[in-house]
């Protein structure tokens, strides 16, 4: 197993090194003087001639990204002169309040897809499967940003059971509590879609599964049809919904970018946001390749886990 | 073309979809002509007016503008970009998909490498690096929505293309001296494009509602220009005093992607062949029983079937699996049931625990009685408390019937822990016991290896040893040794015929193979059509068969137990069982067949013996 583990981290070196390439020509698409684009309002001549000469920037292209990369894997993501502060920091801050934010999502989609979808398979064309189907239709549906502010109308406005936004409240608060408080409205809204499409494909996988003879086998020795629902059935339906799991995360992480704005929940999403906004590119730059590398790190957890439940892959 | 129209309009939520959108394009159609205030004329003194304030349908927004005007220039906005980055992405990325699936080799390699990267990108991101290097505006959105997109039709149309440039069409294309370029308009293209339609139509919902969400992010359209991304997003300042402001854009991109959605949903059923036969259903943890009266014991067997009948219901036709067949075993006695496939001797053994899959399936009369207890209709908890415990089945292929993702292990002791309840380490000794029972050598080594790791032989053991773990009174064998080949098939049938003398189990044995029910039976009933047509002490059966289809069944071996055989010898095939003749099925195929054999009821003649048939190749006596 710890081979298989080393042996996937090695074949993402080449993927990530594909991201920092894509990220860097994107940006270098940019119109103009680069070291202008970057300072935005900042930008006296003075300024521009001093970040050309410590970015390089003066060079050919590849070896300004060579630069960069050079930079990047010393943990150098350069530094925002909006924010006048290091990338690193900035974007290491804004990303664990989005990983709180978007773990708590994850949780939520995957534990209550999974269930729901269980459910629906199991009770098919029952009232339970009618309303689950109805209920998951309306959910991918709705766009996050949209449900998002609706349940702020609801929750926090009418029945002012739930705080608007933020974080953390602004006075007295900082503890767990506070936190769980604020979460719930984000994570639900940025949850729903990706909960919606996990129940789906779940039913889908069930039903499949239910099908299989060594369902019927179960059945033959009298295994409790709970266990057979809950036990036989869902592991074997797992093999085709961890891959989905994985995707999903990816639009969980995506849907963070919305639902950050609509709660000001200060994370990297809303930090790139401003970042276009004020055209500060460095931190765009950096905020990009941080997330896009944890991502493809978050995948490779995603692979090992499908190698940990299907003993018929080679590890 | 037709069928699939009606097959997307049965569905009646696909056809709400439909119609929904066709309102919405024909409303954002018509917009221009239609009597509406100009969006973005403001007027300061009618801010924030609630919907159905006069002259105002909708009410006003933050600015005075009327809400109504602005939903529909602005949904109009959004529909065409949405659908612009469709067919954007779909064009680039079919382009380069065809490209790679056509070239191969090392082109395919690069391009599909890079396609692979960019999709290792959460798509937003790339969409906002996209976004920061142009800069914030609804067409620099519109392109990086597109681009986004641009790895996903690539990889799909690669995979079909890749499919299609192997085929024979496309090689006696080359042969005829066309140029590439031409090969791939005029034979690749034709063959793609309906999956490049397909792919585009169900993305665009998609691409709705990224450019909205966008625009609402404030990177979109920029104003006075409004689609319904930045009306909602410049809603939100006043959410809280004037909702409707944010309401009305909302519903309206809810009611949009639903309705794609919905649309979408409808055509993949329509193209999906499997749900037209109703055939993704799941069947039920016990067969759905609807029998309208119990039958008098024809016997005193410890199992006792007594015309049992089983269907399938498929959509509004019925197939007859199992027509009445009765059938007596006493305790410790090997009666082998042989027929077709098709025959209905499956369905009738797996009728006996309420396993055959239901849907479709369901018993629509006879009794199986266990002991006197009757078994159909009983409650779940019942027949699973029986199950694996007094009745036990081993089927067919063991790789498809032992749970691929369980060390064969637990499968072992689950069949134990279901119906006694004893301690981890107890199941394990009996587990072992159980494998050394069946002579698998190494037991203990065996116990943690996962069904793929063992030989076919090996896992039939194993279902075997399951099948025995709590010394059933009964075993259902339902052809066990079909999918092993020929040696380790006698090693299996000297196992069951070993352990049924040991152990004084009964044993239902259903094959299609004579040789191994003179090697294994005492007794055998042969099934035609759904309905026992003859049965006797297999000895007698064998040497001295009464029916034409029994004696034709045993030309069939060449010596006993030599393996597989599929009744090739008989010419023509059975009956479909949703369209039984009158009189015997089997007179079509029969060379004793007389005009009065299709006719009127043919019933089972005899006692020891019986036949259904009125002219048999031996008498049974009465
Ligand atoms: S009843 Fe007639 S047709 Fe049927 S098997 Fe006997 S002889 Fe043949």
């Amino acid at each position: 197993m710890g081979r298989y583990i080393l042996r996937r981290l090695i074949s993402a070196v080449p993927v990530l090194l594909g991201i920092t390439v894509i990220v860097f020509l994107i940006m270098a698409m940019i119109p103009g003087d680069p070291a202008a684009a970057i300072l935005g309002s900042y930008a006296t001549p003075d300024n521009v001639a001093r970040l050309n000469r410590e970015l390089g920037l003066e060079g050919p292209l590849w070896q300004r990204y060579l630069l960069w990369l050079w930079h990047l894997l010393h943990g150098d993501l350069g530094r925002s002169y909006a924010l006048n502060r290091p990338v690193l920091d900035e974007v290491l801050e804004r990303f664990s309040a989005t990983l709180v934010l978007a773990g708590a999502s994850f949780i939520l989609c995957a534990v209550f897809g999974i269930l729901a979808g269980v459910v629906s398979a199991a009770r098919q064309y029952g009232f339970a499967d009618k309303a689950i189907t109805f209920v998951v239709l309306i959910g991918i549906s709705v766009p996050a940003f949209f449900l998002g502010m609706m349940m702020i109308l609801l929750f926090a406005v009418d029945l002012r059971w739930l705080p608007v936004s933020g974080m953390y409240a602004i006075y007295g608060g900082g503890d767990l509590m506070d936190l769980l408080r604020h979460l719930i409205m984000p994570a639900t809204a940025l949850a729903a879609v990706a909960t919606g499409v996990i129940a789906r494909l779940t039913r889908g996988a069930m039903l499949e599964v239910l099908r299989q003879d060594y369902i019927r086998t179960a059945r033959a020795k009298g295994v409790h049809e709970r266990r057979v629902i809950w036990g036989h059935a869902l592991r074997a339906a797992m093999v085709s919904v961890i891959p989905v799991l994985g995707i999903q995360a990816g639009f969980v992480l995506s849907g963070a970018v919305y639902i950050e704005t609509v709660f000001q929940w200060p994370g990297i999403g809303r930090m790139l946001v401003d970042a276009i906004l004020k055209r500060d590119i460095v931190l765009v730059q950096g905020g990009v390749v941080f997330v896009a590398a944890c991502y493809v790190l978050f995948n490779i957890a995603v692979d090992v886990a499908q190698s940990l439940l299907d003993p018929r892959i080679k590890t | 073309m037709r069928v699939f129209f009606a097959l997307l309009f049965r569905n009646r939520l696909a056809g709400i979809g439909g119609v929904v959108l066709a309102i919405i394009v024909a409303l954002v159609l018509l917009t221009p002509v239609l009597p509406l205030q100009n969006p973005d004329v403001t007027a300061m003194g009618d801010r924030f007016l609630r919907p159905l304030s006069p002259g105002h349908l909708l009410g006003t927004d933050a600015l005075g503008r009327d809400l109504l005007s602005r939903l529909l220039w602005g949904t109009r906005l959004s529909l065409a970009v949405g659908f612009a980055a469709a067919v954007a992405a779909g064009l680039i990325g079919s382009a380069v998909g065809i490209i790679a699936g056509y070239a191969g080799g090392r082109i395919d390699n690069a391009i599909m490498r890079f396609v692979d990267m960019l999709m290792a990108f959460p798509y937003i991101l790339l969409a906002l690096a996209i976004v920061a290097a142009l800069g914030p505006g609804l067409m620099n959105a519109l392109i990086a929505v597109a681009a986004v997109n641009v790895p996903f039709f690539a990889r799909n149309i690669r995979g079909i293309t890749v499919g299609l440039a192997s085929r024979d069409f496309i090689d006696a294309a080359r042969l005829s001296g066309k140029g590439h370029v031409r090969i791939v308009l005029t034979e690749l293209l034709p063959n793609v494009l309906p999956v490049i339609v397909i792919a585009m139509s169900t993305t665009i919902g998609w691409m709705i509602l990224e450019t909205a969400g966008l625009s609402f992010l404030g990177l979109g359209s920029q104003p006075p220009q409004a689609d319904l991304g930045s009306m909602l997003g410049e809603a939100r300042a006043a959410m809280i005093s004037a909702p409707h402001t944010s309401v009305v854009p909302g519903v309206m991109i809810f009611l949009i992607v639903m309705s794609i959605n919905l649309l979408g949903d409808g055509v993949r059923d329509a193209l999906d062949p499997r749900l037209k036969s109703g055939a993704l259903t799941r069947p039920m943890a016990a067969t759905r029983v609807a029998r309208r009266n119990v039958p008098e014991a024809q016997g005193s067997g410890l199992l006792q079937i007594d015309d049992l009948e089983a269907q399938f219901h498929v959509g509004r036709r019925v197939y007859r699996a199992v027509n009445g067949v009765s059938l007596s075993i006493a305790p410790g006695e090997c009666v082998g049931l042989i027929g077709e496939s098709g025959s209905g001797k499956s369905v009738t053994a797996l009728s006996v625990m309420g396993l055959v899959a239901s849907p479709p399936g369901v018993i629509t009369g006879g009794a199986v009685r266990l002991a006197d207890e009757d078994l159909i209709g009983a409650p779940y908890a019942r027949l699973r408390a029986l199950r694996g415990n007094k009745v036990a089945y081993v089927f067919q292929d063991p790789l498809s019937t032992l749970h691929p993702l369980y060390r064969v292990g637990d499968q072992l002791t689950e069949a134990i822990t279901s119906h006694h309840r004893i301690s981890a380490h107890e199941a394990r000794e009996r587990a072992l016991k159980l494998l050394a029972d069946v002579r698998i050598p190494n037991p203990a080594a065996r116990l943690s290896a996962y069904p793929h790791e063992l030989s076919g032989g090996m896992r039939q053991r194993i279902g075997i040893a399951m099948a025995l773990a709590n010394e059933p009174e009964v075993i259902i064998a339902d052809e066990p040794t079909t999918a092993l080949d020929v040696t380790v098939q006698a090693q299996v049938l000297a196992l069951l015929d070993d352990l049924r003398r040991r152990k004084n189990v009964a044993i239902v044995f259903i094959t299609h193979d004579f040789g191994i029910v003179g090697q294994l039976c005492d007794r055998v009933a042969v099934m035609y059509a759904g309905r026992i047509v003859e049965e006797g002490p297999t000895e007698r059966v064998l040497s001295d068969p009464a029916h034409p289809y029994t004696r034709r069944l045993i030309a069939c071996v060449p010596e006993l137990g030599g393996g597989r055989r599929q009744l090739p010898a008989i010419p023509g095939l059975p009956p479909a069982v949703d369209q039984l003749p009158e009189g015997c099925a089997f007179a079509p195929r029969c060379d004793r067949a007389t005009p009065d054999c299709a006719q009127g009821e043919i019933g089972l003649r005899g006692s020891l013996r019986k036949v259904r048939c009125i002219h048999p190749e031996a008498e049974v006596g009465a």
